[in-house]
């Protein structure tokens, strides 16, 4: 059982309190896409994914973006279990999608980022440490099915 | 007489094939990392605007490092890490400064490295993830400075340049 603090609670909410659902999740997912390419190997279905503008400005991955954020939004809500919260999900990406699980830090890592981006100085150092601590159990959660 | 004529067209094509994409990639060991002139201009003008704020920036990379990942603390027994400490504040400025020259000197990142690369592998010995977590919180100090100015191309070369350093700092560990 993860254990939370009263103030880790705090920061998690009000971080996801700031930032935009629709428009973070997207950004978020077409970074990874950039930064980390072979990422893009899961999206073949999506069209073109050749250059950053073409991923940027790629309708799919918006869409998927959000649906992806959405799913973690899931977590924040249900902070006590997220283990079982995620099994149907954790299921979803090893046997249906066959998804690597290292990919879920660093898509976790490239939302940091567009977080960061948005909060500034807001962002500060114990936010952060609470926030990576959230995604870390949130990963961790989403490769417990894979055998 | 033509095919001997075909095979020197040949490989004079190839040969300045291999010598247009060269300037292109960066050899570092344990594998390329492809750079391209655009982000290799992206990353000089990066650090310029981190040298004159090194202090600041380091100190925070660093501090985010060890709030987020504590056991990073265990190498700094001999500092006063504190937020805004005197040491902290001096380290962060220096790793900021070896990380300009770095970038300045991309295409000799081994021997302008020389003397870090022996320092970390002979005397600190860190374990090699930890450059991951600290890379990671450079970048988080980054994008917390730059907001929208960090775009994802830029975020893509940087991690890559990180990726290339932390690379010759950890390669004479074993």
């Amino acid at each position: 059982m993860v254990e939370w603090t009263d103030a880790e609670r705090k920061a998690i909410k009000a971080v996801w309190g700031k930032i935009n659902v629709d428009v973070t999740g997207a950004q978020a997912l077409a970074r990874c896409l950039i930064v980390y390419p072979w990422t893009q190997r899961y999206f073949g279905s999506f069209g073109s994914l050749s250059d950053p503008a073409s991923i940027l400005g790629n309708k799919k991955v918006a869409a998927h973006g959000k649906v992806v954020l959405n799913g973690l939004g899931k977590a924040v809500q249900n902070m006590d279990n997220i283990k079982s919260t995620y099994a149907p999900l954790s299921v979803l990406h090893s046997e249906k999608l066959h998804v690597d699980p290292d990919n879920f830090r660093l898509l976790g890592d490239c939302l940091t980022i567009v977080v960061a981006s948005q909060l500034g100085r807001a962002f500060t150092p114990d936010i952060q440490a609470a926030w990576q601590k959230f995604l870390a159990v949130a990963v961790s959660a989403l490769g417990k099915q894979y055998h | 007489m033509l095919s001997a004529l075909f095979y020197f067209l040949l490989f004079f094509f190839f040969f300045f094939k291999a010598l247009f994409v060269y300037k292109y990639i960066l050899l570092v060991p344990r594998g390329l990392i492809m750079l391209s002139n655009t982000e290799k201009e992206l990353i000089i003008q990066i650090w310029d605007k981190m040298i004159p704020v090194a202090e600041e920036i380091g100190s925070e990379a660093l501090l985010r490092m060890f709030t987020s990942f504590p056991k990073t603390k265990t190498y700094f027994s001999h500092l006063d890490i504190s937020p805004h400490s005197e040491h902290l504040r001096c380290h962060g400025k220096k790793i900021i400064q070896a990380l300009a020259e770095g970038a300045r000197n991309i295409s000799t990142l081994t021997t302008t490295l020389a003397p870090l690369s022996r320092f970390h592998a002979y005397q600190l010995r860190i374990h090699p993830t930890n450059f991951k977590l600290f890379n990671h919180c450079i970048i988080v100090t980054l994008a917390c400075h730059m907001g929208d100015n960090f775009t994802p191309v830029a975020h893509a070369a940087i991690d890559k340049f990180l990726s290339a350093f932390s690379a010759v700092l950890a390669e004479k560990f074993r």
